[in-house]
């Protein structure tokens, strides 16, 4: 920030740098040329002292040389012409007997960034790269770096180029490191410098004489390099494995990055590489900056979105400390949030308890939001905590615990009665436009059971005229629509008033066009608008996805140990923002197009938490089974939560199974076994099975990770089968129907079936192999990605099926539905 | 790479600008200060951008150390612990850290910077390396002080003083050689947390042996840990007080071949600060936690809050804390507070912005319990606002303590030093986060 009166002080600095007397007192000289600098360090524009401080370079203290040569550098390009004075007085000290001048003066030559002193800078570079110091040679090799960057349209001479490959065997090692960057710069448009075998090897070779930086350096450029042979990556890889454990962070996370991509065809490699950081990552966590503490948490979110294991035992290391700045806070809980099981869920949950009182409204919210989360899996207790929090009565608590009941409701729909009591008497205390939505949606969507529902929604009525939220009014017109359905008598004249004065009065389009688009809807008859309006509670996709699937690696792996992680909302759990649910076109799927679909991105089709477009209002899809004229619609209405399901599970235990096809039949309930044949299901993600049941209304209750055995599956459906071929989905519910409910469980239990475990372990250096199918090499990530390899002719999954009531023909329809689904599936594996 | 490096004071002064690569104009500096100043709190986050240009920095001695860099594939853990090697290296060379020091030792620092980056890279940080190149001497920025001269005895007779040393001994710069001296640290942080029933739910050590190193001319140090030294908890514990950690790292120059056998480091030091082993423990201290709390959280009849505190120092008789601060959060809107200590010299204050009342004690001896009663006049108290009473920090400094009970044995420097060498072992365990919920 300038001074006042700096134009004075440039003119003082300027008498007192021409006064002779000055200039010939070697000391006075140079206090007043660290003035010039201090000024200039503050921002003072004192570049108008340059021809003085051109002659002041002309000095054989090298204390003022140097700072001289701050100041030259810096105004170099607003003064061209005065600069090439300069450049006599660089080209003489290029000579001097002193390596320190030399190195020096060739420095601050290639750092005046002027294109017209290049033909003077060429020839004292090239003769410093063959200097007898090796810290002029430092600083000749980056200055081609420098002066390639100048003039980049240039042709760079080869020659310079073969001396700077030649110089990657100098003996100083910060000339190797050098040498290796000032390529990269100058090769750029041809991907950098050659990485090929000898050059890596000497590098690895040289790699325990560099410093940290050094080491950080080459261990990021020979991330290109791709080793021809599984023995040269074990080579390698066995090689830095003394950098894997290294206490110096920096190198820890080159090499860690190096390793993901060397070995990213094998990821048993991968895996084991990041079990190994885990100590060094931890001792991070630990470490006195808390800038790096940040880095590392930040990266251990990432490792735990393969790994979602890692850190299981070490959960206590992310307890927040005390005076920690709010962003380590909130990255430390979102990392906890990931890392709750059954053991420890109490501790954590008290842990975070305790900071949802933090002063910092941030982290406060952060911390209900992570409980939240966890009220995904643990919603009783979570739920206690969170209803404690109204009763805080702080503005920015409720609205935080509002719109996390909500994200809550919407996963667990279980949870609503307590949600409906909490909800009462909250309205007054929210004071922000999020909260008061969370509200509204919550109203809206649970209004017969809030009995105070349309009194609280005529306060916000009343108001309306002064609401400035968009967001607030939509949601207030929905919701007063919706509870108008349920509960007409309380709702009909506050509905007229809203709707009057949206249509009439508002301003925005938004508010005006939807107000109207209901009125119109509700000209349609009360069961149309009962359509439009009365969707789903919750979407059931999500409740099974409390333990999200296993990313790749490869995902993250090209953003470890980049600036990526660090910055703000990167990884962003995945949001469960409710939508009003709109109408929705509504395409019937067969089993033609499956396989279709199936190639398409499952995401779009379920995974994303925003867009909500798929959702069905009533969903039921027919699917045609292999028999024709037997239609078999199977639906997800009622949705079954995860302990209705174990209940009716358990309750129907099968009377001592016979193996095989046996079926077993009781009262009420069938239940049957069968073995499905379909290789690769195992490597099929959870998602794109997910997916892929969505789309034949399945619904997948629950799925052990991908690389376990026994391998399991939960799933239900219900079947709706009738007798009018006819049927549309929406009507089929009021004819003569036969319902039944389908409980499912996939198994491959491995036992019995031949499997080979693949370990790559990275002490011995080579991966074991055993019973390689030649013809199937194309298959060999596939399978080693999860440890286990199943033999084509044997893979059998058990199938085993409950339905309640009995019905025959349905099930094997639904078999032949869940065949066809699996061999599909498998196929695209392939 | 980095692109431009600065160092800002905490109001925003410039105080190093330096530009490496020429990529962007040096308005960046008040791009960042603006970022920084429109976040709520004094928390910036650590990386920032804006538009293609990258912000890192950390906080050091009060100083915002800023590195720009235009490839957001830069690895931030190079940038960061680069940034923190800087501050360490302008510690060294300027003896203490502070806006102060760096403002009147910019000269210096520009030199250092100089030598340590070129074009955006790193080169070398070792102070050794750059010791035959930096040529400003540094000014100290401590003012001459009486006290200095109090432990020089009359007619220069040796005084008892003298076999300590002064507290400004390890904060002057490097350069200096006038009088050499060897300075090993052991730091221990602490983390602790004890649940509302007493329970010890966390406590973790991190610790770490510094060493400080004036000497010109030292070859080999040989630095002796206790012998039942462990490491690991597989390890076999003998009968006696055995000292144990989970895991240790060293510095890369450190010689381990007698540390199996006889628990000695063997290092060649380099001059300036280095951290020479690193090691941490969890959950298994071998001694209690030094402070235990018994509050009482109750409201009286004139609807005012009252907290009862007890603080019990478990420490052993002969040590004692230092520094000692409470900080107790309290229901919003408190306005006012009354409270009965136990001695004159201990202080609390109600801080408004940060919704607690903090209780300093400046000394705290093992053993012995402080008890203090605060009132609190919250307007519209709740029985709810009670649990607004969270989980209490402790901050504290225990001097000649480490709480895993690593001791340095002997230090033993090769070749024999000639004269006065000066050779001080300091051991000090600082509360990390000290927590204890109510």
């Amino acid at each position: 920030m300038p001074y006042l009166g700096s134009e004075e002080t440039v003119k003082e600095l300027r008498r007192a740098l021409s006064n002779p007397n000055v200039q010939s007192d070697q000391l006075r000289y140079r206090n007043i040329v660290l003035k010039v600098i201090r000024a200039m360090s503050q921002g003072v524009d004192v570049s108008s002292l340059f021809s003085e401080m051109v002659k002041a370079c002309a000095t054989v203290d090298i204390v003022q040389k140097k700072l001289v040569y701050v100041f030259l550098c810096s105004y170099a390009t607003v003064n061209p012409e005065l600069s090439l004075l300069v450049i006599n007085t660089l080209r003489k000290d290029c000579q001097d007997p002193n390596p320190m001048v030399r190195s020096l003066a060739l420095r601050n030559m290639t750092n005046l960034r002027l294109p017209s002193l290049v033909e003077y800078v060429e020839q004292p570079l090239m003769t410093g790269l063959r200097d007898r110091a090796a810290c002029v040679r430092r600083v000749a090799v980056l200055g081609w770096a420098k002066l390639y960057n100048l003039q980049t349209r240039s042709e760079i001479d080869a020659s310079v180029v073969n001396e700077l490959y030649n110089l990657l065997r100098d003996p100083d090692p910060v000339v190797m490191v050098n040498c290796l960057r000032a390529l990269e710069e100058i090769l750029k448009e041809e991907g950098g410098v050659a990485i090929n075998k000898p050059i890596t090897h000497h590098l690895l070779n040289r790699l325990k004489e560099c410093d940290i930086w050094g080491q950080c350096e080459v261990l990021r450029i020979l991330q290109r390099h791709r080793p021809q042979s599984e023995d040269e990556l074990f080579d390698i890889l066995s090689l830095l494995d003394v950098s894997l454990v290294s206490p110096h962070p920096p190198v820890m996370a080159a090499t860690l990055s190096l390793f993901l991509g060397l070995s990213s065809g094998l990821p048993a490699v991968s895996k084991a590489a990041i079990e190994r950081v885990r100590g060094p990552l931890l001792a991070i966590c630990g470490s006195a900056s808390r800038e790096m503490r940040f880095a590392a948490i930040c990266h251990i979110q990432l490792l735990l979105c393969s790994i979602p294991g890692l850190m299981g035992a070490h959960y206590k290391r992310f307890f927040c400390g005390y005076a920690e700045p709010s962003y380590i806070k909130q990255r430390k809980m979102k990392v906890l949030v990931e890392l709750v099981n059954d053991e420890n869920v109490a501790m954590v949950l008290d842990e975070l308890k305790g900071y949802c009182t933090d002063v910092n409204t941030d982290t406060a919210q952060a911390a209900i939001t992570a409980i939240g989360r966890i009220g995904r899996s643990y919603s009783d207790k979570c739920l206690e905590i969170l209803t404690g929090l109204l009763g805080l009565k702080q503005e920015h608590i409720i609205s935080a615990v509002m719109q996390t009941m909500c994200d809550l409701v919407w996963v667990c729909p279980q949870c609503s009665e307590t949600v409906c009591v909490a909800v009462e008497g909250c309205e007054e205390m929210l004071l922000d436009s999020q909260g008061r939505q969370a509200l509204l949606w919550l109203l809206g969507m649970y209004g017969e059971f809030v009995s105070s529902a349309p009194y609280t929604l005529e306060t916000f009525i009343d108001g309306v005229r002064s609401e400035a939220s968009l967001g607030v009014k939509m949601e207030l017109l929905t919701a007063t629509m919706r509870i108008f359905l349920c509960r007409p008598a309380e709702t009909q004249d506050m509905l007229g008033r809203l709707l009057h004065y949206c249509i009439e009065e508002e301003t925005n389009m938004c508010v005006h066009d939807q107000a109207l688009l209901y009125y119109r809807l509700l000209h349609c008859g009360i069961e149309e608008t009962r359509k439009v309006l009365q969707g789903r509670r919750s979407d059931p996709s999500l409740g099974v996805l409390i333990g999200r699937p296993a990313e790749p690696i490869s995902q993250w792996a090209s953003s470890f140990n980049t600036l990526g992680p660090l910055k703000q909302n990167n990884v962003e759990m995945e949001s469960t923002s409710r939508k009003t649910p709109e109408l929705v076109t509504f395409e019937p799927k067969s089993n033609t197009d499956l396989r279709d679909t199936l190639t398409c991105e499952p995401e779009e089709n379920f995974h994303s938490g925003s867009d909500r477009t798929t959702e069905k209002t009533d969903s039921c899809t027919p699917v045609l089974p292999s028999s024709p004229g037997l239609p078999l619609t199977l639906s997800l209405s009622p949705a079954l939560s995860p302990e209705e399901f174990e209940h009716m599970w358990l309750e129907q235990q099968p009377p001592q199974s016979e193996q095989g096809d046996g079926m077993s039949k009781e009262e009420d309930y069938l239940c049957l076994e069968e073995c499905l044949r379909c290789p690769n299901i195992f490597d099929c993600s959870p998602k794109s099975l997910q997916a892929a049941m969505q789309l034949v209304n399945i619904q997948m209750l629950a799925f052990t990770p991908p690389n376990t055995l026994p391998w399991r599956v939960y799933l239900y459906t219900h079947t709706q089968q009738s007798n009018s071929v006819a049927d549309t989905p929406h009507s089929s519910s009021v004819r003569d129907v036969q319902h039944t409910l389908i409980l499912g469980e996939l198994q491959y239990s491995g036992k019995g079936n031949k499997k080979h475990a693949i370990k790559g372990s990275i002490s011995d250096g080579e991966v074991v192999t055993k019973d390689w199918d030649d013809e199937r090499e194309e298959e060999e990530e596939k399978v080693v990605a999860y440890g286990l390899r199943t033999d084509r002719t044997q893979d059998e999954v058990k199938v085993t099926l409950k339905q309640h009531p009995k019905d025959e023909q349905v099930l094997k329809g639904f078999i032949s539905i869940l065949r066809t689904l699996l061999h599909t599936l498998s196929s695209e594996g392939v | 790479m980095i692109s431009q490096l600065f160092i800002l004071s905490s109001k925003g002064d410039h105080l190093i600008y330096k530009d490496f690569r020429g990529e962007a104009g040096n308005d960046v500096i008040n791009v960042f200060y603006e970022k920084v100043t429109a976040l709520p709190g004094d928390q910036p986050p650590v990386v920032m951008s804006h538009r293609d240009l990258h912000f890192v920095h950390v906080r050091q001695g009060g100083l915002y150390w800023v590195a720009t860099t235009t490839s957001a594939g830069s690895s931030p853990f190079t940038i960061i612990d680069f940034l923190n090697r800087l501050a360490a290296l302008v510690t060294d060379y300027c003896g203490s850290l502070s806006e102060k020091s760096v403002q009147m030792n910019f000269a210096l620092i520009y030199e250092l910077l100089d030598e340590v980056v070129d074009y955006g890279y790193i080169q070398t940080t070792s102070s050794d390396v750059l010791k035959n190149f930096i040529q400003t001497e540094a000014v100290s920025s401590r003012p001459f002080s009486l006290f200095d001269l109090s432990n020089v005895g009359l007619f220069g007779a040796e005084t008892q003083q003298s076999k300590v040393a002064p507290s400004s001994a390890a904060t002057r710069p490097i350069q200096s050689s006038r009088d050499q001296g060897v300075f090993v640290d052991v730091i221990e942080r602490l983390s602790v947390i004890i649940g509302s029933n007493g329970a010890v739910m966390k406590a973790d050590v991190e610790g770490e042996i510094k060493v400080k190193c004036y000497m010109l001319n030292c070859s080999e140090m040989r630095i002796g840990l206790n012998e039942e030294f462990s490491i690991g908890r597989s390890t076999l514990r003998g009968y006696g007080a055995a000292v144990h950690v989970d895991e240790c790292r060293f510095h890369q120059a450190v010689k381990l071949d007698e540390f199996d056998d006889h628990r000695i480091l063997k290092l060649c030091p380099s001059q300036g600060e280095q951290t020479v082993m690193q090691y941490q423990l969890s959950d298994n201290l071998p001694s209690p936690p030094p402070f235990r709390l018994f509050p009482t959280i109750e409201r009286d009849n004139r609807g005012r809050l009252l907290i009862y505190m007890k603080l019990r120092c478990d420490l052993p008789p002969k040590s004692a804390a230092i520094n000692v601060s409470v900080s107790v959060p309290v229901p919003k809107g408190c306005v006012s507070l009354s409270q009965e200590l136990s001695s004159p010299e201990q202080r609390c204050e109600l801080k408004p912005q940060s919704r607690s009342l903090v209780w300093t004690v400046p000394r705290c001896s093992g053993g012995t319990q402080l008890s203090a009663v605060f009132k609190l006049d919250v307007p519209g108290l709740s029985s709810a606002s009670m649990l607004e009473v969270g989980p209490v920090g402790l901050t504290f400094e225990l001097p000649k303590l480490t709480s895993t009970g690593l001791q340095i044995r002997f230090l033993r420097l090769t070749p024999v030093q000639p004269g006065p060498s000066q050779r001080w072992v300091r051991y000090v365990t600082h509360s990390d986060s000290y927590i204890i919920r109510v």
